[in-house]
């Protein structure tokens, strides 16, 4: 134990066909410290954790547990280890409870019969000391994604991991929980936990680790202490240049109202009561509408009801003043709205199908893609979805025939507004299409939607993320509950005035 | 060149060959040496009965004729792997097929001997019966959320009392069996257009070029049309086809019926032609339906490939008969074919090992070409 090392991962390179995923990356990690690890999507983050947990053995380099060398060949041994990680998409099962999650694979049992209470009191007992107020009772599709996830990390602590990886920890949190998640990060450490932060967001790296190493594009850039570099270093750092935050907007031409929502209410899927209660709004050409809010305050259920994918219990919809509340979707979709969803993987696309085919999701059935006998118009297909790839910059293995589910990320991301932009939509709803992407692509996406706006269209964005509710909208709305409860403009308002009215601290009157 | 080599094996459909003819070898192989264990002395002669099957016979007219049957026989295992391999291309497991296949048996027999109805009606009212069977299945699927396997598997057996009832009426009063088409109305026969004469057996019909003609446009349906498109869609994800409009309960109940339609279909072609009657004293629902999954597994999930995987079952089950029976018993013939069939089902579990082989090797051969690309990227 001479060495204030927990674990190093040193000169660690890993190939793959055609690409360097990681080129000599050394990663050291001090006992009882919050080390970063900072990169853009593709940066090689994810592979070198593939590493650390043994699904990928690496062509050169060693790792170190204690100083000594260790040997990883699957997740048993880095569980061995004493590593733990959160991962960003939650490994839970749905129907199971809290508890049960936790104890998932170690069992305690004796003689074959499970022994719940005693597993319930430690569970319990850590929920305490790190102030992650978790109830064991209750079902995970019951609880929030942020207590979701805080049964993740009692998961590790159950496991009486001392290593603690958190990869993307806020990509999916309210700016209430990830301020939680910070203090509960905070506590971890305390108590002599090491944790790796693997993060592409300047802001909470610098307010949470001690230090943070940088990759970009498979390589190692450097490991600086964040007590002294600043964010914009580090994002200059991560994307080897220099990052405008600034977002450049054309003054504003209102033009007709495109959305019109009266006395909309959409009902719960999770309780009985309604989730979205009696809301009125209009969305003008020409304007970007933010709803912003605590995740689960009725947005995803406002936003089924206005794309169709849920009913309406009561209220009416009002798209370029033609009535749609009982419209099918498809006839939404072809009458002007575009969906960005929230969920890329669910709705927007389907995974197995090339990203041609994912690229005419909405369009297929037109005279374009397919012929009047029904046949499919395969060369038209390729020849739209190539201009597409170009136009918005889509990457991917193998272009127009690459399956969507080996693309990252952020090019999925690309591809599913590639298709809803290109639309041409009156109206664009776009929910979270930021939601775990890089700073690069974030910049593009923000463009895309200013581009809209500015060419006089509507764009109704729902968003959580408290930086770009400020920054690209021209109203916010405030949800709270399943009720607009504020609306600001965001020159004139702060993000500590939003969040007490998204708290449900404050509400004003908000008329349509 | 071993790249090259790599590469090749590595696209699906070549993998879906391999894997097959693998699967097929290794059944062969273990009901091989499940004869050995029985009866050393007869054990390569009887593989080899199974595996030559009409060519047994050394005499070029009756090999014809036995290949002929054995085609009248692939028949209707082939519309049920396609009535199976259709539904699972939108994410369903259509186990009911045996029983849409029995509704389409009771339909065309009852039509054919107690209507006298002409052969097409018939083949069109088996056809039906075994959509609306499925229907059931679809509606229960699609708006209650019923999962397809159990009300399918279910209504198997209601539908095999329901059809040994009905038939009853048309049976011949001398066995258990129904009355032979060709000696109540001949217009219920399907039509043979020469095809009799040229196999010199007059079960050869119409059936056999139909039925690969299905196939074809099945595969052209799933593969070049949009209501290919959106049934793949619905069955890889229901979420995503809903999100972009398209109408997936629909789409479920579709599937289903046509699922159902052509499992209804495979009846009418097998039993217009008078090769078999229907037995209605049977307790066990045709295994032409679940014959029909592991045909659609060993095809590749084809429809093209189902065509050779349901003439390989049909050959090596009618291989069966020329066992030598003085050296085994006569159940042998079931036990053989079954431990071959089983074995076909194994298919997509082979094409996941071979994909993992390949993925292990290509990555040892990067090991030691270690210096192309810089190219960053972990996705």
């Amino acid at each position: 134990m001479d060495t204030p090392y927990a674990i190093e991962m040193l000169n660690i390179t890993k190939k793959f066909p055609g690409i360097i995923a990681n080129d000599n990356i050394t990663l050291q990690l001090k006992r009882g410290e919050i080390h970063a690890l900072l990169g853009e999507n593709g940066a090689g983050k994810s592979t070198l954790m593939s590493v650390l947990f043994g699904l990928y053995q690496p062509e050169e380099g060693v790792i170190k547990k204690d100083g000594k060398e260790v040997k990883i060949n699957d997740p048993n041994d880095a569980n061995d280890l004493g590593i733990g990680m959160v991962h960003q998409h939650f490994k839970l099962v749905e129907c199971f409870t809290v508890l049960d999650n936790i104890i998932l694979g170690v069992e305690p049992n004796n003689h074959g019969v499970l022994q719940k209470e005693e597993a319930r009191k430690k569970v319990l007992a850590l929920s305490e000391k790190y102030g992650l107020m978790v109830d064991p009772d209750a079902k995970i599709e019951d609880i929030t994604v942020g207590m979701q996830q805080r049964t993740e990390i009692l998961k590790m602590l159950y496991r009486d991991n001392e290593i603690l990886i958190f990869d993307e920890p806020t990509a999916v949190l309210t700016p209430q929980e990830i301020d939680e998640l910070m203090q509960i990060m905070r506590n971890l450490k305390a108590e002599g936990k090491s944790i790796l932060f693997i993060s592409h967001k300047l802001a909470e790296i610098m307010a949470v680790a001690d230090r943070c190493t940088i990759l970009r594009k498979g390589k190692y850039i450097g490991t600086v202490e964040t007590a002294k570099t600043t964010a914009q270093e580090l994002s200059s750092l991560m994307v080897g240049r220099n990052v405008n935050f600034h977002i450049e907007k054309k003054p504003q031409k209102l033009g007709d109202v495109v959305l019109e929502v009266e006395g909309m209410t959409v009902a719960s899927k999770a309780h009985s009561n309604n989730a979205v209660k009696n809301v009125s709004l209009k969305v003008r050409k020409g304007e970007i509408v933010c709803i912003a809010g605590i995740d689960g305050n009725g947005q995803t259920e406002f936003v089924h009801g206005i794309t169709g994918l849920e009913p309406l219990v009561s209220g009416t919809i009002k798209l370029n003043g033609m009535d749609i509340s009982k419209a099918p979707i498809r006839k939404r979709n072809t009458s002007g709205m575009s969906h960005i969803p929230e969920d890329r993987h669910k709705h927007g696309l389907v995974l197995d199908y090339s990203l041609e085919n994912n690229l005419v999701l909405q369009t297929y059935f037109e005279p374009e893609f397919t012929s009047k006998s029904g046949f499919l118009k395969k060369d038209n297909i390729r020849s739209y979805s190539e201009r597409l790839i170009k136009e918005f910059d889509v990457r991917s293995g193998q272009g127009p025939v690459t399956p969507a589910r080996a693309m990252s990320g952020g090019n999925q991301q690309k591809a599913i507004i590639a298709r809803e932009i290109d639309k041409d939509p009156d109206l664009l709803v776009a929910v979270q299409p930021t939601r775990g992407l890089d700073v690069g692509a974030i910049e593009f996406v923000h463009k895309q939607l200013i581009d809209r706006r500015d060419s006089g269209k509507a764009v109704l964005l729902v968003s959580l993320e408290l930086d770009e509710v400020m920054d690209v909208p021209d109203r916010i709305l405030v949800m709270y509950e399943g009720e607009i409860v504020g609306e600001f403009d965001p020159k004139k308002t702060t993000q500590e005035e939003l969040g007490l009215y998204m708290a449900g601290a404050k509400r004003m009157e908000v008329k349509a | 060149m071993s790249k090259e080599k790599t590469n090749y094996l590595k696209k699906p459909g070549v993998q879906s060959f391999v894997s097959s003819v693998i699967c097929i070898i290794l059944g062969l192989l273990i009901a091989f040496i499940v004869l050995l264990l029985i009866n050393p002395a007869g054990a390569f002669a009887s593989i080899m009965e199974v595996i030559k099957n009409f060519l047994h016979f050394k005499n070029p007219t009756l090999r014809l004729r036995f290949f002929g049957e054995t085609l009248v026989k692939t028949v209707p295992l082939l519309m049920c792997a396609l009535a199976v391999l259709f539904s699972y291309k939108v994410g369903l497991f259509n186990i009911g097929t045996p029983g849409q296949y029995c509704a389409g048996i009771c339909a065309a027999i009852y039509a054919a001997l107690k209507w006298q109805w002409g052969w097409l009606p018939c083949v069109l009212l088996a056809m039906l019966a075994g959509a609306a069977l499925a229907s059931i299945v679809g509606v229960l699927k699609a708006y209650l959320n019923v999962n397809e396997v159990i009300s399918g598997i279910m209504l198997n057996w209601i539908v095999l009392y329901f059809t040994n009832a009905t038939l009853t009426a048309v049976k011949n009063p001398a066995s258990k069996d129904t009355l032979t088409i060709a000696s109540v109305n001949k217009a219920g026969l399907l039509p043979t257009m020469g095809l009799d004469n040229l196999f010199k057996d007059k079960y050869v019909t119409i059936a056999i070029p139909i039925a690969i003609l299905i196939a074809v446009a099945i595969m052209i349906i799933l593969d070049k049309t949009k209501f290919g498109y959106e049934l793949k869609a619905t069955g890889i994800n229901k979420d995503a086809a809903k999100y972009c409009g398209m109408m997936e309960k629909t789409n479920i109940i579709v599937t289903l019926v046509i699922s159902g339609a052509l499992a209804g279909l495979g009846a009418a072609f097998y039993y217009l032609t008078d090769f078999e009657q229907w037995a209605v004293t049977q307790s066990t629902v045709p295994a032409m339906g679940f014959n029909g999954i592991a045909a659609t597994f060993l095809g590749g999930l084809n429809p093209i490939g189902t065509i050779f995987s349901s003439y390989f079952i049909t050959h090596i089950t009618a291989g069966g008969a020329f066992v030598d029976l003085t050296k085994y018993s006569s159940q042998i013939t079931d036990l053989i074919s079954a431990l071959i069939i089983y074995l076909c089902g194994f298919v997509l579990f082979m094409k996941t090992t071979m994909n993992n082989m390949i993925k292990k090797s290509e990555a040892k051969r990067h090991v030691k070409q270690a210096n192309v690309n810089d190219e960053g990227g972990d996705k």
